[in-house]
């Protein structure tokens, strides 16, 4: 599959949007869906549904083995050990609740630390806040520097002999961000503590080898991945969820229930309780047969080109300033024009056709540390291409225009 | 519709260079407001005279064009007026942006419903609506003294 023409994949494109060619760069929010994954949810529901891990009727077995296919696809891209590692989720967000909540309960007490950083979307923040209010433990962030980016080396002076766990984001949702998760990793496990990864951003732009990069979780958004919305995925070492407690409590994810006692099921069926989101489990699959098919290569490739080229554009650009300039930086373009809100912007670039967002990104702690109270965003997929960047500097030049500028 | 009848000249001039974006000296009636998907956030400040009588209003706070713009409109707008007919105004006004095509009020002058209604535009735009409203019910709020924080998430 070449990436030239991958937009022909995604039947999003043959939409108008206030008559013009949709030129989509909100792909940090959620990506568009390949025909593949779209087809895959109408067939599965017309042709084959069933839930799964319950009955022995013919259907029932044949979507549990779709469903564990899917666990098996994504145990291979991730570069998991074991297949068991993967659990399903709604969501990243989820999957940060999940260990926030059964790591909480089991390993935290007043006085511990948590150590995130300034750059953190607010589903790696708010999920520690509540272990704050309910255990009395304390939340620090590492300091986010003048490029937008978090070095290790503000890692390493906010640990404490208390920080018993590390929530880090794999790349910005705003600056673009990619974070040293080896080394950071290295050094806290060599402090004993545990790391956390958000991997919402990373998981759709970079390579992923759980393995290499010895993280304990990884947090990720199936529908950032060209997947379906309402799934997500914690990757985890066997060793915690082995440990840990369960999280939710109901049907499928135990072993015996009587009166007096209950024990749970095992691996994976511990974490996944009630029905889960089969037809987006199984649609998912097509999602990360989409990746292989294009290479993760040549995916970084595409979008390391656009993104310096965005880069380009937009500092050559008067009156835009962007937001950060990480060494490494990966598929978000977040800028600010002097004199426009970011909602402003957003408003008229979309008469153009092109979707960006506005706002603060659920990072408010990073935006009041920039001293800013919003930029605008364009975040880039696969399908993006230098045509779209240029689309996007000339409805900025025209937003300026609007704005006397 | 057009994006340039959104961002009419007086949009943008109001937008750019806010009326009464200050804090009123001796105010006696406040409220905060903010939209928590934006982080757009105002803070409006009355001072009532014994007859209920604003002689003094003001905000402070940061936005986009369209809510800087309605912030200052309406504080300039409502200066002198009364508290009765401030609320019909702002009930009016809330009307009209929403659904209404024309301001009723007969509180109003010609020319201070020309001003208002440079505003219409935002209709087409329902993300927008929360923008250009933010200040009006904050304004309320500080009237009624609910001591409550305005959050467009939880308006209608």
């Amino acid at each position: 599959m070449s990436i030239d023409n991958i937009k022909k994949e995604f039947p999003i494109f043959n939409s108008k949007v206030h008559n013009n060619d949709l030129v989509y760069l909100d792909s940090a929010n959620s990506s568009q869906k390949p025909q593949s994954v779209i087809d895959r949810v109408n067939d599965f529901y017309s042709k084959e549904f069933s839930n799964v891990g319950r009955s022995v009727h013919y259907l029932a077995v044949a979507a549990t083995n779709l469903y564990e296919t899917t666990r098996s696809s994504v145990q291979k891209y991730i570069n998991a050990k074991d297949k068991n590692e993967i659990v399903f989720t709604k969501g990243a967000t989820e999957a940060i609740n999940l260990i926030a909540n059964t790591f909480g309960q089991k390993y935290l007490k007043e006085g511990d630390e948590i150590l995130i950083t300034e750059l953190e979307h607010h589903s790696n923040y708010v999920p520690w806040h509540f272990l704050r209010k309910s255990k009395g433990i304390k939340i620090e962030f590492a300091e986010v520097n003048s490029d937008g980016e978090v070095t290790i080396e503000n890692i390493e002076k906010k640990i404490t002999s208390k920080t018993k766990l590390i929530g880090i984001t794999h790349l910005s949702n705003v600056t673009g961000a990619i974070l040293p998760i080896k080394e950071i990793t290295e050094l806290a496990h060599s402090k004993g503590i545990a790391v956390l990864v958000d991997g919402c951003q990373g998981a759709p732009h970079l390579k992923l080898d759980m393995q290499d990069l010895d993280c304990d979780f990884y947090a990720i958004s199936c529908h950032k991945m060209y997947g379906p919305t309402g799934l997500g995925i914690l990757y985890a070492k066997k060793k915690w969820l082995e440990e840990l407690p369960p999280y939710q409590g109901g049907g499928g994810m135990i072993k015996e229930v009587k009166k007096d006692s209950i024990s749970y099921g095992d691996l994976p069926n511990k974490y996944e309780a009630g029905t889960m989101a089969t037809a987006q489990v199984i649609a998912f699959d097509k999602s990360i047969k989409f990746l292989e098919k294009i290479g993760i290569e040549n995916i970084i490739n595409h979008e390391q080109e656009l993104i310096e080229y965005g880069q380009e554009i937009l500092r050559k650009n008067n009156s835009v300033k962007l937001v950060g300039s990480p060494k490494n930086k990966g598929a978000v373009l977040s800028f600010t024009i002097e004199g426009v809100h970011p909602h402003d912007i957003a408003t008229i670039l979309d008469e153009d056709g092109v979707a960006i967002r506005a706002g603060h990104h659920c990072c408010q702690i990073l935006h009041d540390k920039l001293g800013i109270t919003a930029s605008a965003r364009a975040s880039l997929g696969v399908y993006n291409t230098k045509d779209d960047l240029d689309q996007l500097n000339s409805s900025i030049n025209n937003c300026k225009k609007i704005f006397n500028l | 519709m057009n994006i340039k009848e959104l961002y009419q000249e007086i949009i943008l001039e109001h937008g750019k260079n806010p009326r009464n974006l200050r804090k009123t000296d001796n105010f006696n009636k406040d409220a905060k407001g903010n939209n928590p998907l934006c982080g757009d956030n105002v803070h409006v400040y009355l001072k009532l005279n014994e007859k209920k009588k604003i002689e003094d209003i003001s905000f402070e706070g940061s936005g986009c064009a369209i809510s800087m713009a309605s912030a200052s409109i309406m504080t300039d707008l409502l200066k002198g007026k009364e508290e009765l007919e401030v609320k019909e105004i702002v009930n009016d006004f809330l009307g009209m942006i929403k659904e209404n095509p024309e301001l009723e009020s007969k509180k109003l002058k010609k020319d201070e419903k020309t001003k208002l209604m440079c505003l219409s535009g935002v209709k087409q735009y329902p993300m927008r609506v929360k923008c250009a409203t933010l200040s009006w019910h904050t304004l309320i709020s500080a009237i009624d003294n609910t001591q409550e924080e305005i959050n467009t998430e939880r308006l209608d």
